[in-house]
């Protein structure tokens, strides 16, 4: 059965059991960045916010770094992430090319030639 | 007695609410796009249906991990948006439809769907942006709005047999309704694509037409696929298939598709929009 499943995807940090355990104090977090006040406290003082919700030192060194690939490995769900990325006013391709390795304009023109299915 | 005229498919991302917000539906990237649109807007200012079932998964407006319903549906008579922090403009509240959301909500239960059961539920870009598609100018008031929600976000999550299972019982409900009343049923998000990790940036564009496909004539081959499949497959987010996959059960009747526009990319997914009729002639 699929619950259970085990199956690896390469490069995919799937949220499951195991990352919503992990992950819960740093999403929790950035589900409090739907608020303004949260984001003006977290932009007025990161570390103080970041202890209020118990961030590990890996998980608090990720948003330090900016770096999503490792607050994806800390259990951060893409979802929840996206609202830390909307507080530092980047969209879903900058954290793209973030990801990939790869420049902004290199990972559009790879959405584009995934689009046209030149896979 | 109710009935399910028929149902839509269509984006929901966020970047659709940006694009509108800024007046860019003309500019060259957006156009091919928004072009979708103009006749599925046609087709549901003819039959001015009286309900929309929507179906689309929360992002983290509504619904955080402390609580993660698998099913949840709005019982309300109206819903509102907020902010969900990374400024899309907040909208006006949406119209609900309690009579026919408890219906609904009793008959799932009885057929063995347990919904969690919402008398205030805030909306998220999921529900919001695909209203404001069809009307424009958030002209969307008079139409009245059952939001169902599925969980997309954390695994475990509902099987694809198991949403086209709730579509097809919530198709039931809705017949077995007293009031006359016409009803439309959208389902919202996906198609591929892949927002997280290394992989980030998958479109599988033959896959994608091929569910369209698969959506008009025979559904039940899409309830093949484990979710787990459809990451594979689709990308982590490609899940999102299944509001479509559910939409598509709640059409009882003989299906008839009356249009569609696939475009992709768009933001970092494949973007399908189809109008389909229920109970059409055959």
């Amino acid at each position: 059965m699929a619950t259970n499943e085990t199956r690896k995807f390469p490069g995919t940090y799937l949220f499951d059991s195991k990352m919503a355990k992990k992950g819960y104090g740093l999403n929790k977090m950035c589900y409090s960045f739907n608020e303004q006040a949260a984001r003006d406290e977290f932009n007025a003082d990161p570390e103080a916010y970041c202890d209020k919700f118990n961030l590990t030192e890996a998980q608090k060194q990720g948003i330090r770094d900016k770096n999503i690939i490792t607050l994806l490995q800390e259990g951060g769900s893409i979802y929840y992430l996206a609202k830390f990325a909307g507080l530092l006013k980047i969209n879903m391709q900058d954290i793209g090319a973030q990801q990939t390795g790869m420049s902004v304009d290199e990972f559009k023109a790879m959405l584009e030639r995934n689009g046209r299915g030149e896979v | 007695m109710a009935k399910i005229i028929g149902g839509i498919t269509t984006s929901h991302i966020p970047a659709i609410a940006n694009a509108m917000a800024q007046g860019l539906e003309e500019t060259p990237y957006w156009k091919p796009f928004f072009d979708g649109y103009p006749p599925v807007r046609d087709w549901l200012n003819e039959k001015k249906p009286d309900v929309i079932i929507l179906f689309y998964n929360d992002h983290g407006l509504e619904f955080f991990i402390d609580k993660k319903p698998t099913f949840a549906i709005g019982v309300a008579d109206e819903y509102h948006n907020a902010d969900e922090g990374w400024g899309i403009p907040t909208i006006p509240p949406v119209t609900g439809e309690s009579d026919l959301s408890w219906h609904i909500a009793n008959s799932l239960v009885e057929d063995g769907f347990d919904m969690t059961i919402c008398q205030e539920m805030k909306v998220d870009h999921g529900l919001t942006v695909p209203l404001n598609l069809m009307w424009p100018g958030h002209n969307y008031g008079h139409v009245k709005v059952i939001p169902v929600c599925i969980n997309c976000e954390q695994h475990p999550m509902p099987q694809p047999k198991r949403t086209f299972a709730l579509g097809q019982a919530i198709g039931r409900a809705v017949e077995s309704f007293d009031d006359d009343l016409n009803v439309v049923v959208f389902g919202t998000g996906g198609m591929s694509h892949q927002l997280d990790g290394e992989r980030a940036g998958i479109i599988n564009r033959k896959f994608d037409l091929e569910c369209l496909d698969k959506l008009v004539t025979d559904p039940q081959d899409l309830t093949k696929y484990s979710n787990f499949d459809l990451v594979e497959i689709a990308g982590a987010q490609g899940v999102e298939l299944n509001m479509l996959i559910a939409m598509r059960g709640t059409l009882l009747g003989n299906v008839k598709e009356l249009h569609r526009n696939y475009h992709a990319p768009i933001s970092n997914t494949g973007s399908g929009l189809m109008l389909l009729e229920n109970n059409a002639p055959t």
